[in-house]
């Protein structure tokens, strides 16, 4: 069954898999997992060069920019002036004017600041800017982010780096219903199962990092994914039997032997 | 004479454009922002911009993230 294109401001992707560049034991191996993922859009973080320490390798010699789409966040934001300077720089660096917007507002959990993400979003909407927030899993916070011009919104699962799973299945399904752009859930993640279930929910595309990155086997973990969005997708498409408390015999009842 | 690079104190024995101080930096100027006295700098316009004295400048690249 062919799936509906994946669209994000007038920009088609081919996988509903968003993957992530950090925590990856190297380089090589990132680039390996990547490939295997079949994502065409990966996140990077905007960060100030090493001055001291010129001879660590550049990120951008392990990603082919002709096969997978920059995303630069802004991750590590506590304030809207922080993350709109963040995203300012780094629309200078990749040259495109997308922007995956965090606004964190407690440590610990790596929540997001709702009311610094709006004013945020709204500002770097006037600017021309393609705003992809991250945000809490709150269908009315979803839906001003949308009034402010979001290109998607990007709930979460669960905390980063947390792997636990979509955790209040039932807002993301009211995201789902309210959202009128791509819905993402992003963070949380932890194995393939969560992927599908966020995909069964109606998610349009999933966005991870540690997920994959932190796996014994990051690769594996890719292929795993991809597979696991696409399992997830294709379910959501088929249109699910609805959930019932007893049984309904798949067998004929009719024609037992001995009755 | 010394700036501000990337929050640390920096030595330059005189004014430089900013395409410059990348080049003394080892710095591929195609994978960098950057800011100058809080302004981003154009990439077209990097040899037009002038470092001096007490500025402050911020280069930044793309590092992994999620």
């Amino acid at each position: 069954m062919p799936d509906t294109p994946f669209v994000i401001a007038g920009r088609t992707f081919t996988s509903r898999l968003i993957v992530g560049t950090g925590k990856y034991s190297s380089h090589a191996v990132m680039a390996q997992a990547h490939a295997a993922s079949g994502a065409d859009m990966v996140t990077v973080a905007v960060r100030r060069v090493n001055i001291s320490d010129r001879t660590k390798e550049s990120l951008l010699d392990y990603i082919d920019t002709s096969k997978f789409f920059l995303l630069p966040n802004t991750a590590g934001c506590y304030s809207a002036d922080e993350a709109i300077r963040t995203a300012r720089l780094g629309r200078e660096a990749g040259l495109s004017n997308w922007v995956k917007l965090e606004v964190i507002g407690d440590e610990r959990t790596l929540f997001p600041d709702n009311e610094e993400l709006i004013v945020a979003t709204r500002t770097l909407v006037k600017e021309g800017f393609v705003v992809l927030p991250y945000t809490n899993d709150d269908p009315v916070v979803c839906r001003k982010l949308e009034d402010a011009g979001a290109a998607a919104v990007m709930p979460l699962g669960a905390p980063i780096g947390s792997g636990l799973g979509i955790q209040n299945v039932n807002n993301i399904r009211i995201i789902r219903e309210f959202a009128r752009v791509p819905l993402i859930v992003d963070a949380g993640v932890g194995t393939a199962s969560d992927a599908a279930l966020a995909m069964e929910l109606g998610a349009d595309g999933v966005l991870m990092n540690t997920a994959i990155a932190g796996a014994r086997d990051a690769v594996a973990m890719a292929e795993a994914m991809k597979l696991a969005v696409r399992a997830g997708r294709l379910a959501y498409s088929a249109g699910r039997i609805p959930r019932k408390a007893y049984a309904t015999a798949s067998s004929p009842v009719e024609g037992l032997v001995g009755r | 004479m010394v700036i501000t690079l990337n929050g640390e104190r920096f030595e330059l024995d005189q004014p430089v454009s900013v395409v410059e101080l990348l080049s003394r930096l080892d710095i591929d100027p195609r994978r960098v922002a950057v800011e100058h006295n809080l302004t981003i700098i154009k990439r077209h316009t990097f040899s037009d911009v002038i470092v001096a004295e007490g500025d402050t400048v911020e280069i930044v690249n793309f590092v992994g993230g999620g």
